[in-house]
């Protein structure tokens, strides 16, 4: 069942437009920053973006922070959102059932290629804005790269290469499971309903619902247990440790 | 094959869908389930699926007890219902092999010989790359029937099955589903075309308001009324000879009281009388469904 869904996530052209769409995003973004060359004030636009100035190698973890806080959950949910009701709109859910497919394993197989797809989708994106940064900004001439200071606040620790894509790789993982998140709530509502517009609204009403409430104050005390609070968490990847 | 005792689906408090209905359907069978539409039988069909639960009452198809047991009898079942599913961005042959991928016993070894061999039996063997977003109403309707071939089912129930299919298409699924019906296959179709069923059936049910009203051999249901029909441009004189037995009259056509048409065409014929056409009374499917239901459950009559 697994193979099957993982065939129907493949073969839709959607599920490539919007791969090409999270690539966009940051290529479109390290145009005007390349040709400009006016970095963004410490503490605001994205993080890393000062930083890939005069470093392309870190772009990619500067694409990350660009896709996560909404381009790629808005996606997640789209899909997930889609993935039973769409089927139950197209009819192909009931023979699906009556073929007979136990419900357990259709949404295990469900989950599983939507992990596929953010996986598919960081991947592309990696790829993609290390080749836009290094063309675009270059590369440091030393072995090393330098973390940017606004990330790090503290300036002048280098990490090499290896140590660059092992933390992409750790931010990857943890960017996933913040997406499992998502796809699990887009998913329940896509259950519920037999429209996929609904259960992907539903599904962002949720996750806005809870950045508004990360920031409110007088949420504080929930705020730990928002779906939304620790999504940003995995830039401290990119932070040492200072004693 | 399928029996049901006292099977009953409500919608909340007050809509009962399906009320009551005691099926009973035999192996080898060609059963016809008619009734208007809303009449609850679709309802029915996805009860015997195990798509939706019963409120009340007993299901058992081939003889086990669904929804209990329902993933150990669907694999025997080949089903349409509410018309014909498939991903409209893959082309059919596409969507067959994936269905056919998604659950038991479709092994990978023969499957494209499962696939082909279901297309080739709805007449789509020769379909190309084109998605089923390009395919005709009657083309999905004949997809949709493969996908329900494809597992060889003991039992075959089709909802509607050939809706959107021009007069030709409806003759090749009748002959289609003789010949499974000769191969020993059970065939539960549910329509509310008449004539359909009235051509391919040999038992029906009747639906009416959620209830079975009606369930039957066609054979019995439409055997002689002990009334002869008669044609004759002699229809005066007829009228005189017969005193007493004709019971209707419409021009020159009559309505005898007399068994045996046989007996009546030797009687006018002896008393010189020309006799056009002459055949014992049946009663139309139509007129013994429209004798059993009520009325159209689609009509909304003001209180």
């Amino acid at each position: 069942m697994i193979r099957v869904e993982l065939a129907k996530l493949f073969r839709r052209p959607r599920t490539y437009v919007i791969t090409v769409l999270l690539c966009a995003l940051p290529f479109i973004v390290a145009v005007f920053l390349a040709t400009t060359r006016i970095p963004p004030p410490p503490g605001q636009g994205g993080a890393f973006l000062s930083a890939v100035l005069s470093n392309g190698a870190l772009y990619p973890a500067a694409a990350m922070a660009l896709i996560m806080p909404v381009f790629l959950p808005v996606s997640v949910a789209v899909l997930a959102g889609d993935s039973v009701a769409g089927e139950a709109a197209t009819g192909t859910l009931r023979y699906l059932l009556i073929r007979p497919v136990s419900r357990t394993r259709l949404l295990v197989a469900k989950l599983v290629a939507l992990v596929t797809f953010v996986l598919f989708a960081i991947g592309v994106v990696l790829v993609t804005s290390y080749l836009t940064g290094m063309a675009l900004f270059g590369s440091q001439p030393s072995a090393g790269v330098a973390l940017p200071a606004d990330v790090t606040s503290l300036s002048g620790v280098t990490i090499t290469h290896a140590g660059l894509v092992l933390r992409l790789l750790g931010t990857v993982a943890y960017i996933v499971v913040s997406m499992i998140g998502v796809a699990a709530i887009a998913l329940f509502l896509s259950t519920v309903t037999d429209s996929a517009l609904g259960a992907a609204m539903g599904a962002l009403a949720v996750l806005v619902t809870s950045q508004v409430l990360v920031t409110l104050d007088a949420a504080a005390s929930i705020r730990p247990y928002l779906p939304t609070r620790y999504w940003l968490a995995w830039i401290d990847f990119f932070r040492e440790v200072t004693s | 094959m399928i029996v049901t005792r006292d099977l009953t689906k409500r919608y909340g408090r007050r809509i009962v869908a399906v009320d009551g209905v005691d099926l009973d359907v035999r192996e080898g069978d060609r059963y016809g389930l008619l009734g208007p539409n809303g009449s609850g039988k679709t309802t029915l069909v996805r009860m015997l699926l195990g798509l939706v639960f019963a409120t009340r009452g007993e299901i058992e198809v081939l003889g086990l007890s669904v929804p209990r047991r329902v993933r150990e009898v669907l694999p025997q079942v080949g089903a349409m219902v509410e018309g014909p599913g498939a991903y409209p961005h893959l082309s059919g042959r596409a969507n067959l092999t994936l269905l056919d991928a998604a659950g038991p016993g479709g092994g990978r070894r023969g499957r494209r010989d499962r696939v082909e061999e279901a297309l080739q039996r709805v007449g789509l063997a020769g379909v190309d790359r084109r998605p089923v977003r390009a395919y005709s109403l009657g083309m999905r309707q004949r997809l949709g029937l493969a996908a329900a071939l494809m597992r060889r089912p003991r039992l075959l129930v089709l909802d509607e099955p050939t809706n959107g299919l021009d007069p030709r298409g409806i003759r090749e699924v009748r002959d289609l589903l003789t010949e499974l019906n000769a191969g020993g296959t059970t065939v539960f179709l549910s329509s509310h075309l008449l004539g359909e069923i009235e051509a391919f059936c040999t038992r029906v049910g009747v639906m009416d308001a959620g209830r079975l009203v009606l369930q039957d051999e066609l054979a019995t249901l439409r055997a002689p009324t002990g009334r002869t029909l008669v044609a004759t441009p002699d229809a005066d004189r007829a009228v005189a000879l017969l005193d007493g037995r004709v019971e209707g009259r419409d021009g020159h056509r009559l309505t005898v009281r007399h068994a045996d048409p046989g007996e009546l065409n030797a009687e006018l014929v002896g008393a010189g009388l020309q006799v056009t056409e002459i055949g014992p009374e049946r009663r139309s499917l139509e007129q013994i469904v429209l004798d059993a239901t009520t009325t159209s459950s689609d009509r909304v009559e003001a209180a």
